[in-house]
């Protein structure tokens, strides 16, 4: 094959005058849509929105570790910023980031299908987003909650004075959002795919955006419990978790992590979701070992499961199921070291593009690589005793979180921008914005490895004068980071304007996202497409369009 | 005492070395790996760079041999680091039967220390080296954590139940206490110095403590509180005999067995009717709220030093159930303790007094 068939891939299609974007106008063509794109492009526009909420309250977090005194902001506030950092990343822009924003958008597409299965359920799901959202939009305006996103009782049921209440109510109602996305997406992959889409012809992306739903559908509702329980003891003083009144506190950690480690591959699986998808279109090769990427995502979502009490370690459980945790938690870690070996041998013989996207993903495999290993530290448990609640475990989940689901959702918006908006975002510009993020992400958490195991406990307004200078290497790090994530924001909304004009295929990439013109019709495809190539079989998918061109 | 820019903590406590052990080789072996992962990604992403001869990637796969091995390999190693790590956890949970008793309350936002001698202490904590140190504690209000990093040893401190920690300082100096888990608004305030001592400065330390041991202040609520009227300690008494009592096996009335341990004495002082003995009617009042955190672990010393002592009277399920073990026959006011263990520091002070030493 030679460079002018993909060429060829990109004017398959003829850009149409009519697209998803221009087909109707005004606010209720959006407010009332059904289309999963338009669906998809509400929630890409609130779950920035709180993105950079969420930021906001991280550098105040920032300025005020500068010093060891807690001379910046008062104690409470303190505490109020950083619940809200955690509760606005958590609830309102990792879980919902990729599979609600992109995945929405792109998962109908990818399976050939017009739209999801259920698109009044979606825009429902969307509402409901919006309404938990809401709630903390209110709570943050109206004086904040100091619970940690964790909600730990009796702290939370007794002894708080916060908006407590209201903060919970927010995420019970946002978690409803995301069982009925999962379960739209569940029934759409089993519904939907065009034909010749047989399972193992799936892109990854699917696979593993399935395996989150699968984990979004069982796992969310035990949060509702939790919560439900809560807000009971809280405001109607029902005994569940208050010793005075016959309850037991750390029956709450079981059943919070029963959800909240769940939810941490809810907003992981999904970034390796978009990996693959980058990984295979910036080398032009089909991934290494699909299959096992494919069962990988499968296992970890069961695997999730079985590893929630690793939370509790020092919390006030048995030994003998310390161990039991500590091993299944050690299980968990295989299927994502699968990931990381697959993506990178998929790499050899390749045609690597060193293209913005696929920047972000060598940036997320190095990161991811660093969150994982540092997660079989904490899993082991003479260890986990030391770190655990420690500066240790807070560089370990942005390693994970941000290293990972924002590395990933960067590539995802950059990979799929030319595809949502029809236009390209300026590549210079976008590489630097990438390699601010990486740089800056390691000054910013790197330190905070070395000032955990030192000693510092986690979610302390004020610190010992040893622990300073690592600290000032995180605040510098994180003024950074807040460059390179306010830089796409600059040049992302210029090039929605002043943009190259994008062809259907830009990357040359094998997906039926990639078929379709950019931005995609309303109905997604002029008519239904068949499939004949496996994923990512890049001379099967030329040979393709090669015949449909001839047509 | 720490640098001005620490990179590692001190190490001073026999779970230091180890836990660093472990530490250092999983940097070792998780940083081999890492580095290498990184080296590949940056040498095939150059070598394989996108060029005008290169538009398509090679049609090449990989041995699928490949796939296994690193599927087994980690597999393996992970279970290694499970194995290491459970065993360091394993012995950081099995405390010495020499250890030193040390009794602790968190509350927002201060920790209180008694020692067996009675001495108190805030945000402070005088013990000494190379010895065993057992603390057995419980939370007032929130759940906190009792964080020692310069021993590598942490544990939540929970307002439902006591658990016990422990250690063996090997280094004198002086050392962080933090709270781990976050507690309010002052969590980052509930801070204290742990001081490692020799064992004669040590000795010299206790002895300035004003108080009787902690287990006489605890008669002392026994008789405040009148559980004697009922645990008198002999079979007239309407309640069950306490002496000889801890970390035996009790029988209860729905047929189950339990051992009266730390957790069992306090439900049963806070929340009498959830195990009641077999024989014995539910009679006993609950004294939740009533008692606080710190007279609670008093009243627990005390059960504990009635448990060293022989019983008078057999340690029996109710007076009319069997009697279980040989002991003397029924001797009427014959259960009143000695007013301290042995290997106490003898208290010359009269008791009474509450004042808090701090000699920080």
């Amino acid at each position: 094959m030679t460079s002018q068939t993909i060429d060829d891939v990109q004017f398959i299609e003829p850009i149409p005058k009519r697209n998803y974007l221009n087909v109707e106008y005004g606010v209720f063509s959006w407010l009332l849509t059904k289309d999963h794109k338009r669906i998809g492009i509400l929630y890409l526009i609130s779950v920035t929105l709180l993105f950079f909420v969420g930021g906001i309250f991280a550098f105040l977090l920032r300025l005020e570790l500068l010093t060891p005194e807690g001379d910046l902001f008062t104690s409470d506030t303190y505490n109020k910023l950083f619940t809200l950092h955690g509760i606005v990343m958590i609830f309102f822009f990792l879980i919902p980031a990729i599979p609600s924003a992109l995945g929405n958008f792109i998962l109908p597409i990818m399976l050939g299908a017009k739209d999801l299965a259920f698109p009044r359920i979606n825009l429902l799901s969307w509402y409901l987003y919006v309404i938990g959202a809401l709630f903390g939009i209110y709570v943050i305006v109206t004086g904040g909650v100091d619970t940690g996103w964790t909600f730990y009782t009796p702290f939370s049921t007794q002894y708080s004075n916060t908006h407590v209440f209201a903060t919970t109510l927010g995420a019970f109602i946002t978690g409803f959002s995301s069982i009925l996305t999962g379960l739209n997406f569940i029934v759409t992959t089993h519904r939907m795919r065009a034909p010749g889409l047989t399972w193992f012809r799936l892109p990854l992306f699917v696979w593993s955006i399935y395996a989150t739903s699968i984990v979004q559908l069982l796992a969310t509702p035990v949060l509702a419990i939790t919560l439900a329980l809560l807000m009971f003891e809280r405001v109607l003083g029902v005994g569940i978790f208050d010793p005075g009144l016959g309850g037991d506190p750390v029956l709450y950690q079981h059943l919070f992590w029963f959800y909240s480690h769940p939810a941490v591959y809810i907003m992981v699986l999904p970034a390796m979701a978009v990996v693959s998808e980058v990984v295979a279109a910036f080398t032009r090769k089909r991934i290494f070992g699909y299959s096992f990427v494919a069962f990988s995502s499968l296992a970890i979502a069961f695997l999730s499961f079985l590893v929630w009490a690793h939370h509790l370690f020092v919390a006030g459980i048995s030994v003998y199921s310390a161990m039991v945790f500590s091993f299944l938690s050690m299980l968990v870690a295989v299927p994502s070291a699968i990931k990381v070996f697959n993506w990178t041998a998929t790499m050899y013989k390749a045609s690597v593009s060193w293209q913005t996207p696929m920047l972000y993903i060598l940036g997320f495999i190095g990161l991811f690589t660093i969150g994982g290993v540092t997660g079989l530290f904490l899993a082991a448990l003479g260890i986990d005793v030391h770190v655990t609640d420690s500066y240790f475990v807070v560089a370990h989940f942005h390693y994970i979180m941000v290293g990972g689901t924002v590395m990933a959702y960067m590539a995802g918006i950059h990979y799929w921008w030319p595809k949502i908006t029809g236009r390209m975002y300026p590549e210079w510009w976008a590489r630097l914005g990438a390699l601010l993020v990486f740089v800056g992400f390691n000054l910013t958490f790197f330190p905070q490895f070395i000032v955990g195991y030192v000693g510092m406990p986690r979610r302390y307004h004020a610190y010992a004068p040893e622990f300073q200078v690592l600290n000032v290497l995180s605040t510098a790090g994180a003024t950074v980071l807040a460059v390179g994530y306010l830089l796409p924001m600059v040049y992302l909304l210029w090039s929605l304007g002043w943009g190259r004009k994008a062809g259907a295929n830009p990357w040359g990439a094998v997906g039926l996202e990639w078929v379709t013109s950019s931005p995609p019709p309303k109905d997604n495809f002029h008519e239904t497409p068949v499939v004949t190539w496996d994923a990512y079989d890049y001379p099967a998918f030329l040979k393709a369009m090669k015949e449909t061109q001839h047509v | 005492m720490y640098n001005d820019f620490p990179l590692w903590p001190e190490r001073a406590s026999t779970f230091a070395g180890p836990v660093d052990t472990l530490f250092i080789a999983l940097i070792i072996v998780t940083g081999t790996v890492s580095v290498l992962i990184w080296l590949l990604i940056i040498y095939f992403a150059i070598k394989y760079r996108r060029r005008p001869d290169n538009e398509l990637a090679q049609e090449y796969e990989p041995p699928k041999a490949l796939e296994v091995g690193w599927i087994v390999v980690p597999t393996l190693i992970f279970l290694g680091i499970f194995v290491w790590g459970s065993w360091l956890y394993f012995h950081e949970q099995r405390v010495p039967a020499n250890a030193l008793d040390v009794y602790a309350t968190g509350r927002q936002w201060m920790w209180k220390f008694q020692h067996a001698g009675g001495q108190r202490e805030i945000n402070a904590l005088h013990v000494p080296l190379n010895r065993p140190v057992r603390i057995t504690m419980a939370s007032e209000d929130v759940i906190h954590s009792l964080w020692f990093p310069a021993f590598r040893v942490k544990m939540d401190v929970l307002p439902s139940r006591y658990r016990t920690m422990w250690f063996q300082a090997t280094k004198t100096g002086s050392y962080h206490i933090f709270c781990a888990e976050y507690c309010g608004t002052l969590h980052s305030g509930m801070i204290g110095w742990v001081q490692v001592m020799q064992p004669t400065e040590y000795q010299r330390w206790l002895a300035g403590g004003p108080e009787g041991s902690l287990a006489s202040q605890g008669q002392t609520l026994f008789q405040k509180y009148a559980c004697n009227t009922c645990h008198t300690n002999d079979a007239t008494g309407r309640g069950p005999v306490l002496v000889g009592l801890y970390g035996k096996e009790v029988m209860l009335n729905d047929g189950r067995t339990v051992v009266a341990d730390d957790n069992y004495i306090r439900e049963s002082i806070l929340n009498p009717q959830a195990k009641i003995v077999r024989g014995f009617g539910p009679i006993m009042p609950t004294f939740q709220g009533q008692v606080s955190e710190d007279d609670l672990l008093k009243l627990l010393a005390y059960v504990r030093s009635l448990g060293a002592q022989r019983p008078s009277v057999p340690v029996v399920e109710s007076p009319q159930s069997k009697q279980t073990s040989s002991g003397s026959p029924l001797a009427p006011g014959a259960g009143v303790p000695p007013q301290t263990q042995p290997g106490q520091p003898a208290s010359t002070k009269p008791r009474g007094t509450t004042s808090t030493t701090s000699t920080q």
